[in-house]
C-alpha cells in the first residue's frame, strides 16, 4: 500500500502551485465566445469545484486544462512542465471500455504508455481496494451498477497518482443516495492520497460539501464571477452537512449563482 | 451423542426451513415464468425438427396422393435414393463449392477489414476508393460476370472472384462503421492519455467495431455462398472440377429432378452451417460484454 504516493494537504495559501490558466477565452467557429478571460491558479491539495449554469464555460475550461483542445487567447501554464501522467479524468458517465475487465479498464493508463499489467498489479489492486473495489477485478462493467462503475472510473483517473485529477459532473447521472456516499467516499479517498481535484458541478450542496474553493461561473459569454473559499476543515461527514457551516456557506454560494445567472436574464 | 442428534435434528430443521423458504420464494407468477422457461428450453429444438419432419411428411404425401412423376416432383425417399447413388459425385462438388464459399469469405473479410482500416486511417484514401467500392456493389455480379470469363482463364480464380465481390461489402461498410462508432469520452480519454494512432486502432478501435464486423460477416457469410453458386452458373466449367451449381444445371437438362433436389438440399445445409458458425463465433465473442449476447429473463 505504498504506490501511491500521500501527499499531505497544506492549507489554504501555503500550497505550492500546480497550475496556472491566465487570461484564457475560447472562442468557438469565430464567434461563439464559449469562455471569456478566465484566470484561475490552482494548487497541490486543492479541491476547486466550477459552479455555473449550462453553457457558463465549466465543461469547456476543463477540456482545455485536459489538453484536449487550445486556447484562442491565453495561456495555461504547468508548474514544471506537463506530462503524459499528469492528467486523470473523470467524466459525466463512466465511460469504461466494455469489452474490458475493471482491473484491465483501470490497468489502461499504464497500457497506453507501454507499462506490463504484471509491473503495476501492485497499483491497480491499491486503486481498487481504495474505491472498494478490490472483490471485482474480473467482473465487465456491464455487471456492475452505476455507482461500481463510476468508481471504477475513478481508480482508473487516480491509479496513476497524477498531478490533477479532472471531474466532469461525474455524479450527476447517479440517484441522490448513491450520488452522497461517492461524495463522502471521495473525500476520504482525496484525505488518504491528497490528491488535487477540479470538479465540475450544477450542485451548490455538492461543491460546498467537497471543496475548499468554489468557482462561481455565470454564461454568454462563459466567465469567473467569483470565487468562494469553503474554510471548514476536513474531514467532512454528516455532521458538517447538517452543520450551520454548512447552510451558511451554501447560502453563500446560491446567492452568488443566483446573481451570476440574473446577470443573464 | 446427544449433542450430535441434537445438531442433526437442527441441522434437519434447517434444511426443511430451506425448502420451505424455496417454495415460498416461488409465487405463481414465478413459478408460471420457469415452467415457460423449461417449456421453451426444450421446445426450441422440438418445434423445428417437428416442423422439417411434418414437411417431409406432407411431401411425401403430395407425391403419393397426386401420383406426381418424379421427373415433376420426386418424393424424399427418392431423392435421397439418389443422394445416395451419387454420393461421390456430389461430395467431390459439394467440396469444389463449399472451397470457393470458404476462400471467398476469408478474402473478403481480409480484404473488406483492411480497406475499413484504411478508409478510417486516411480520409483521402476513402474519397479515392469508396466510389469504387460502391460501384462494384451496387452492380449485379451476373453482369460483370462476362467479363471476367473473358479476362480470367484459371475457372477457380474466376468463380472466386466473383464470389469475393459480393461478399466483401457487407464486411467493408460495417467494419467502416464500426471503426466510427467509438464512444466519443473514451476518444477524448485515451488522447488525454497520450495514445497514438497504432494504440487508438488496437485498443479502441477495434474491439467497437467487433460486433458491427461480425454481424457483416453473418450477411458475408451467406453472400459468399450465394456469389459462389451464382458465379458457377455464368462462368463455371464441366468436369470433374465442377460444383454443386454446375451439377443443378446438367441435371436439368437430364431432367434427372431428384438429382437436382439432392444438390439443392447439399446446399441449403451448406448455408445453413455457415449461419450456424458464424453465429457460433459472434456468441462466442460478444457474449461477456455485448448488449446483444445478454440474456434477460423479465
Amino acid at each position: 500500500m505504498t504506490d501511491l504516493v500521500h501527499r499531505t494537504t497544506l492549507p489554504l495559501g501555503q500550497r505550492p502551485n500546480v497550475l496556472e490558466m491566465a487570461g484564457i477565452a475560447k472562442v468557438f467557429n469565430g464567434n461563439v465566445t464559449a469562455l471569456k478571460n478566465m484566470s484561475l491558479t490552482v494548487n497541490e491539495g486543492d479541491f476547486v469545484s466550477l459552479l455555473g449554469p449550462s453553457g457558463c464555460g465549466k465543461s469547456t475550461a476543463l477540456r482545455l486544462i485536459a489538453g484536449l483542445m487550445s486556447p484562442t487567447t491565453g495561456r495555461i501554464l504547468w508548474q514544471g512542465g506537463k506530462a503524459k501522467g499528469d492528467i486523470g479524468v473523470v467524466f459525466q458517465e463512466p465511460t469504461l471500455m466494455p469489452w474490458a475487465t475493471v482491473a484491465q479498464n483501470v490497468y489502461l493508463p499504464f497500457r497506453l504508455r507501454g507499462q506490463s499489467f504484471a509491473s503495476v498489479k501492485d497499483k491497480i489492486d491499491e486503486a481498487l481496494e481504495l474505491v472498494g473495489l478490490d472483490k471485482f477485478p474480473d467482473a465487465y462493467p456491464r455487471e456492475l451498477s452505476g455507482g461500481m462503475k463510476m468508481r471504477v472510473s475513478i481508480a482508473r483517473a487516480l491509479v496513476t497518482n497524477p498531478r490533477l485529477i479532472l471531474m466532469d459532473e461525474p455524479f450527476a447521472a447517479l440517484d441522490e443516495i448513491t450520488r452522497q456516499k461517492l461524495n463522502n467516499d471521495l473525500l476520504a479517498l482525496k484525505s488518504q492520497i491528497g490528491c488535487t481535484v477540479i470538479f465540475v458541478t450544477h450542485s451548490v450542496f455538492e461543491s460546498v460539501f467537497l471543496s475548499d474553493r468554489i468557482i462561481v461561473m455565470a454564461a454568454r459569454p462563459g466567465r469567473v464571477v467569483e470565487e468562494i473559499t469553503v474554510d471548514a476543515p476536513y474531514p467532512r461527514d454528516m455532521a458538517f452537512r447538517t452543520s450551520a457551516n454548512y447552510a451558511a456557506h451554501t447560502q453563500v454560494v446560491s446567492l452568488a449563482l443566483l446573481q451570476a445567472i440574473g446577470e443573464v436574464a | 451423542m446427544t449433542i450430535t442428534n441434537n445438531a442433526r435434528a437442527q441441522e434437519a430443521a434447517d434444511a426443511a426451513d430451506d425448502a420451505r423458504a424455496r417454495e415460498q420464494v416461488y409465487d405463481a407468477e414465478e413459478a408460471r415464468r420457469a415452467r415457460n422457461r423449461q417449456i421453451e428450453g426444450v421446445a426450441r429444438w422440438l418445434v423445428p425438427i417437428a416442423v422439417v419432419l411434418m414437411t417431409l411428411y406432407l411431401w411425401n404425401w403430395l407425391v403419393v396422393a397426386y401420383e406426381l412423376p418424379h421427373y415433376i416432383l420426386p418424393s424424399p425417399g427418392r431423392v435421397w435414393e439418389q443422394f445416395i447413388l451419387d454420393r461421390e459425385m456430389l461430395g467431390q462438388s459439394l467440396l469444389v463449392t463449399l472451397r470457393i464459399t470458404v476462400m471467398a469469405l476469408g478474402v473478403a473479410v481480409a480484404g473488406g477489414v483492411l480497406l475499413a482500416i484504411l478508409f478510417n486511417q486516411s480520409r483521402f484514401a476513402e474519397l479515392v476508393f469508396y466510389p469504387y467500392a460502391v460501384i462494384l456493389q451496387v452492380t449485379p455480379i451476373v453482369s460483370i460476370a462476362p467479363l471476367i470469363f473473358i479476362y480470367v482463364t484459371e475457372p477457380t480464380i474466376r468463380v472466386l472472384i466473383c464470389a469475393w465481390l459480393v461478399a466483401f461489402f457487407p464486411i467493408l461498410s460495417n467494419t467502416t462503421l464500426g471503426l466510427k462508432s467509438t464512444d466519443h469520452n473514451l476518444t477524448d480519454l485515451f488522447s488525454i492519455y497520450g495514445a497514438n494512432r497504432w494504440q487508438r486502432l488496437i485498443r479502441l478501435q477495434l474491439p467497437s467495431a467487433l460486433p458491427y464486423f461480425l454481424g457483416g460477416l453473418r450477411i458475408a457469410g451467406g453472400l459468399a455462398l450465394i456469389g459462389a453458386i451464382v458465379a458457377e452458373y455464368v462462368v463455371g466449367t464441366g468436369g470433374a472440377g465442377s460444383g454443386l451449381a454446375f451439377r443443378i444445371l446438367e441435371a436439368s437438362y437430364r431432367l434427372n429432378i431428384p438429382r437436382m433436389f439432392a444438390a439443392l438440399g447439399l446446399i441449403a445445409v451448406v448455408g445453413v452451417t455457415i449461419f450456424a458458425m458464424t453465429a457460433l463465433l459472434s456468441h462466442f465473442a460478444l457474449r461477456k460484454w455485448h448488449e446483444s449476447a445478454i440474456r434477460r429473463d423479465l
